[in-house]
């Protein structure tokens, strides 16, 4: 039972950091960014190169993961997405869904589709024992780095001047360009600072389910997604709110309902919370205006 | 007597339109026959038809989602996997008691793979149509991979008693010795006869094409276009805004599941996975690409997607990167303000023309 409850918390800790990046760009961009997932997996590979092919330290390893995936992001936004600033929500989403095809198919041309096995990043923190119960170190790294984000970016949001233009940003980006708000920049930060995560994610994700192919990052990106979508998209407890209870729900359906329907178990919940609060558990209600 | 005869151009034009699309298919059709009765036709050309008039039908049916309807379903691909599935379940079972018309057969099938996703439409449209935008799209892709999950895990099989249902395993369906499996869970459908034909393809198409294009011209239709362009003032003028998004999506629900009926049946085996979430979002691509709302850029779309990826089988790894980069640029291109304008210019251009003479 307790040994449940620690894998779904960590687990749900994985679906928070990514859950994380898809609300921050779909709180500023207003757009549901698909590609995110694939861009967990490019992170996975970049450490994995850095890390077991060329033999750099583990923190430089993650560093240049980090910095892989932030340079990708931003390079993303820059072609494909921000010629599409003004374009229907739909054009973004296919747009989105092209970039992904894109990052897989790249990904599959220069490591193939044999899966690597990732080594355990963060196994220098030491496990704890307690009792029955061992909580081992990716647990501990995973849920720790997901309270640190989660603490930080809120501060971000709140206390810096460049958040202050996030959140301008995602409440009206035109009043906020007339305030003198760098719109453009403003977004490019957003997806530097997702993508970021998503490099972080990908690293944890590996070392917890040590298999790295292409599609790696393709369904635990649909599960973040709705644990976004959960917890209220845009709100950043919100998303770390959902990425917790979809892996606390996702485990426990896993060990005591069945292996094989827990993913509609998990989905069949979104279902539920969305009919009762349709903006999520955390979201802001929408009103409308006539 | 200006206004109408603006309305009268408007309505022939409608009807132009229509007759453009059944022109298409019937165009389609005949190539193709000649093609195949002089045997220019290669052989993964052949196995990629009855597949093709599946997609086209699938995106004409989403596009009534997406394009009349104006709400995102990133789920069709369920539908389609229901359609099929009691599709090849009816198929056999029929088969089993000796009836052994192939075409009566296949109309049953379909007939009924189009009634259950109908069913399964109303009742996942009473909770999703009251989400509004993003939020209806990732219910839909919801009930998408629970469809998946669940069909993943059914067992059916036939014998003299009639039909067998297991959620666990082939035991526990209790089935008579003699009786037959139709669907192994994960393993899918096995053994199943290819009933489906080219013929019943295009046939399909057509009532498919007629059925769409009478509901968006009429009342109806212009009801389910008023709640898109604007809900509050379409409920305003005392349109039924829950009823009618209703019908747009169940009536989709239902046309996604016959042409799942025509793709489960001609394939010997068929599996559960192959409906995903990757299916429905090739399937918006095509209503995408094709124009949202436009019916005939639809049909187009999805049968040149089919094929392009057969046809770019030389390149191997490179033709999903290829596809990848054309996808992005596409929609670069017609969102780009300049390339749109120029686009705006030609066509009226076009059209002054067509007035003149």
């Amino acid at each position: 039972m307790l040994n449940y409850l620690i894998t779904g918390i960590s687990l749900g800790s994985v679906y928070a950091i990514i859950a994380l990046g898809y609300t921050m760009v779909y709180g500023i961009a207003k757009m549901l960014n698909f590609a995110h997932g694939d861009v967990i997996m490019i992170g996975g590979y970049a450490a994995f190169c850095a890390g077991a092919y060329m033999g750099w330290p583990t923190p430089c390893a993650i560093l240049f993961s980090v910095f892989v995936c932030t340079v990708l992001g931003m390079m993303i936004e820059k072609l494909a997405y921000k010629p599409l600033r003004n374009a229907t929500s739909l054009a973004v989403l296919i747009t989105a869904i092209g970039v992904s095809y894109f990052l897989q198919n790249m990904a599959l041309l220069i490591w193939t589709s044999n899966p690597k096995s990732f080594p355990n990043m963060v196994s220098f923190i030491p496990s704890i024992n307690l009792g029955s119960v061992t909580i081992s170190s990716t647990t501990i790294a995973t849920i720790a780095a997901s309270v640190i984000i989660m603490i930080a970016l809120t501060l971000f949001t709140e206390k810096t001047k460049m958040g202050k233009a996030m959140r301008a940003v995602s409440e009206d980006k035109g009043a906020a360009q007339l305030m003198g708000i760098n719109v453009n920049a403003t977004i490019s930060v957003t997806f530097a600072i997702g993508s970021g995560l998503a490099a972080i994610a990908g690293v944890l994700l590996c070392s917890a389910y040590p298999t790295l192919v292409p599609t790696t990052g393709s369904l635990p990106g649909i599960k973040a997604f709705t644990a976004a979508v959960l917890g209220g998209i845009g709100s950043i407890p919100g998303a770390m709110l959902g990425g917790i209870l979809l892996g606390l729900l996702e485990t426990f359906a896993k060990a005591y309902i069945s292996t094989q329907l827990s993913d509609a178990i998990v989905f069949g919940a979104l279902i539920v919370v969305l009919i009762v609060r349709p903006t999520g558990l955390l979201g802001k209600k929408i009103t409308e205006k006539v | 007597m200006a206004n109408q005869k603006s309305f009268l151009s408007k309505i022939s034009k409608n009807s132009k339109m229509g007759f453009l699309n059944y022109g298409i298919v019937l165009l389609f059709f005949v190539v193709i026959t000649i093609l195949r009765s002089t045997g220019t036709l290669s052989n993964t050309m052949n196995g990629q038809l009855i597949p093709i008039c599946s997609y086209i039908i699938v995106a004409l049916a989403l596009n009534l989602v997406v394009g009349i309807s104006g709400e995102l379903s990133l789920g069709h691909a369920g539908f389609m996997s229901i359609g099929a599935f009691s599709g090849v379940v009816i198929s056999g079972a029929l088969k089993y008691s000796g009836f052994a018309n192939p075409v009566m057969r296949l109309v049953t099938a379909i007939v009924v793979g189009a009634f259950i996703a109908a069913i399964a439409g109303i009742l996942i449209g009473i909770p999703v149509l009251r989400l509004r935008g993003d939020y209806l799209a990732i219910v839909t892709l919801a009930f998408g991979e629970i469809i998946k999950n669940v069909l993943n895990c059914l067992y059916v099989g036939v014998d003299e008693n009639g039909l067998h249902f297991s959620v666990t395993d082939e035991v526990h369906m209790d089935m008579a010795a003699n009786g037959k499996t139709l669907i192994k869970g994960p393993q899918g459908a096995v053994g199943v006869e290819k009933i489906a034909t080219f013929v019943a393809g295009i046939i399909l198409l057509f009532v498919v094409l007629f059925i769409i294009q009478n509901l968006v011209n009429s009342r109806t239709g212009r009801a389910i276009m008023a709640i898109r362009d604007n809900r509050i003032a379409a409920e305003a003028s005392g349109i039924n805004v829950t009823k009618y998004k209703m019908v747009a999506f169940v009536t989709s629900a239902a046309i996604a599941g016959a042409a799942g009926a025509l793709y489960g049946l001609n394939f010997s085996t068929i599996v559960p996975k192959k409906f995903d979430f990757n299916t429905s979002i090739l399937i918006l691509v095509f209503v995408v690409l094709g124009g949202i709302g436009n019916l005939t850029g639809t049909i187009i779309a999805a049968a040149l997607l089919t094929v392009l990826p057969e046809l770019l089988r030389e390149f191997q790894d490179y033709r999903m990167l290829a596809y990848a980069i054309v996808l992005i640029l596409v929609m670069i291109a017609t969102n780009n303000e300049k390339i749109r304008s120029l686009w705006k210019r030609f066509f009226s251009k076009k059209d002054k023309e067509e007035q003149k003479a």
